[in-house]
């Protein structure tokens, strides 16, 4: 690749949605903001070869996007008129909530999530007007036809001018539910790439992963006294730091007190503990994302997996079922009270857990392993196998396979 | 920005029948903060009549014109300035009329 080449997709990460965002401010239409900025990034490939890298490439690019977007407007001039009433609802003042930055891509963020779009909705929406990512690189992602995918975000758009939902951050009172929200759609994008799905995908989608953590970072920027959002980044840094020891050469998933700790991602783990320290220092009672991250900080805090502070872990699990009681948190609850109390206890509170888990494949696996600490071979071999049939990430399944046929 | 406002009952599963004093006195507030622009509950849809006249005849046939388990129990319209307001409103109302809430903007 080429300087120019180079330059313009550092650009294209850094400013995209800094442009789209300006620019639906400025139009007041979604649909004009990302034509007119896609337009303005591909004269920038056919101009800078020749011109140069322009000093101050994000103003470069939202004044060439302004004015492609003034060009297509009097290309429809008779479709002005109705193009004005359809207008976006904005205000021009600044955010009201404490410590928001007043800043275009976070009312781009909030339309994008909003609750009135399904949640696949928004978080192809999202990736394609706040990351930037094309139509295919989202359909790929996701496994789905980009024809139906292009649908979808189309019909998004249509909505949120037909129905008025404003652009514009929420109001103090509603920030809290609506941040998560946006949380929610970030966390699944990056666990779809964790855990990515799928006979013949890849076992971790690192394009994935990667763009949720650099969108939640730029919300951490645009919220800084969030903190939520400081542990939903913690969270995904602390896992993503264990990313390439969490698969082997073989393409299996290796369990946690297997992984090489001497190949997780020491700067990431740095930066994910520093998270989880300023937020335990603000004594805020936290939540969800942040007990997630502080349980992910206690395990890459042991140099051995037998160091494993499991009390500690025992007790942020019990403090996460207080704020989530769901029948997943108390599974895991279990996986860590196995390490203390034992297989047998463990057992009996998973297997309280049935009706609700019965289609979940960590459900069985978790069974399978304790049946087989406890030497019942046969029920751990008849766990395994429905661990196997429900599991749909490559390496997940080549793992249980091979633990299932270890068993005596 | 005007919204119509349906109100979703459940012939399976109705909601209860004394929201009247309550929706009457959110009504009066809908129209005190400048929201409200038509309200009316409905008769049952066993009161409807469909009428066809695209042919030769006008067809009339007894009944609503899709029979289902959810069916239309009211409507309001409301002006609002966006969407957020609206979802707002409409949270309240399905709390008062003890019923799912449909909002669709008008064109």
């Amino acid at each position: 690749m080429s300087d120019v080449e180079e330059a313009i997709t550092r650009v294209h990460h850094d400013e995209w949605a800094r442009v789209v965002a300006t620019l639906t401010r400025r139009f007041g239409d979604l649909d004009i903001a990302e034509e007119a900025a896609a337009e303005a990034f591909a004269a920038a490939v056919e101009r800078w070869p020749a011109d140069g890298i322009p000093p101050n490439p994000g103003a470069w690019l939202t004044t060439t996007g302004h004015r492609k977007a003034i060009d297509r407007i009097r290309r429809e001039n008779k479709r002005d008129d109705k193009h004005r009433q359809a207008q976006m609802v904005y205000d021009d003042d600044p955010p009201e909530p404490v410590g928001a930055i007043d800043d275009d891509r976070l009312r781009l963020i909030f339309t994008c999530c909003h609750p009135a779009l399904a949640m696949q909705t928004r978080v192809a929406l999202t990736l394609h007007m706040v990351g930037g990512l094309t139509v295919p690189e989202i359909a790929r992602a996701f496994l789905v036809r980009e024809t139906a995918l292009e649908r979808r975000i189309t019909r998004a758009k249509a909505k949120i001018k037909a129905a008025r939902i404003p652009y514009r951050v929420p109001s103090e009172q509603d920030l809290p539910a609506r941040v998560s929200g946006v949380l929610a759609v970030l966390y699944l994008v990056f666990n779809e790439g964790y855990l990515a799905t799928g006979p013949d995908t890849h076992p971790v989608r690192h394009d994935l992963t990667a763009e949720a953590i650099r969108l939640t970072r730029l919300i951490r920027s645009l919220l800084p006294e969030d903190g939520e959002v400081a542990g939903l980044l913690a969270l995904m840094l602390l896992t993503e730091a264990r990313r390439t020891a969490r698969v082997s050469a073989g393409g299996e998933l290796v369990a946690l007190d297997e992984q090489d700790r001497g190949a997780w991602d020491a700067a990431l783990i740095a930066e994910g503990h520093r998270l989880v320290r300023e937020r335990l220092a603000t004594r805020v009672a936290p939540g969800r994302y942040q007990v997630l991250a502080a349980i992910s900080a206690v395990h890459t805090s042991a140099r051995d997996a037998r160091d494993t502070d499991w009390s500690q872990i025992l007790a942020l699990y019990d403090q996460l079922a207080r704020l989530d009681p769901s029948p997943i948190v108390a599974l895991n609850r279990a996986i860590a009270a196995a390490e203390l109390d034992g297989p047998e206890v463990a057992l009996a509170a998973i297997d309280r857990l049935e009706g609700k888990l019965a289609g979940y494949h960590v459900y069985h696996a978790t069974r399978a392993d304790l049946l087989r600490r406890l030497g019942r071979s046969q029920q751990s071999r008849a766990a395994y196998d429905k661990a196997i049939e429900l599991a749909g990430n490559t390496a997940e399944t080549a793992y249980l396979t091979r633990r299932r046929d270890q068993l005596g | 920005m005007q919204y119509l406002v349906s109100v979703i009952d459940d012939k399976s599963n109705p909601g209860s029948t004394d929201r009247r004093p309550a929706i009457s006195k959110f009504n009066e507030r809908l129209i005190a903060e400048g929201y409200w622009v038509f309200a009316g509950g409905l008769a049952d849809t066993d009161a409807a009549t469909v009428i066809d006249n695209r042919g030769e005849q006008p067809v009339f046939s007894d009944g609503p014109f899709v029979e289902s388990k959810e069916y239309l129990a009211g409507v309001w319209v409301w002006e609002a300035p966006d969407l957020d307001v609206a979802l707002k409103l409409a949270a309240e109302a399905s709390k008062v009329c003890d019923r799912k809430i449909e909002v669709r903007p008008f064109q």
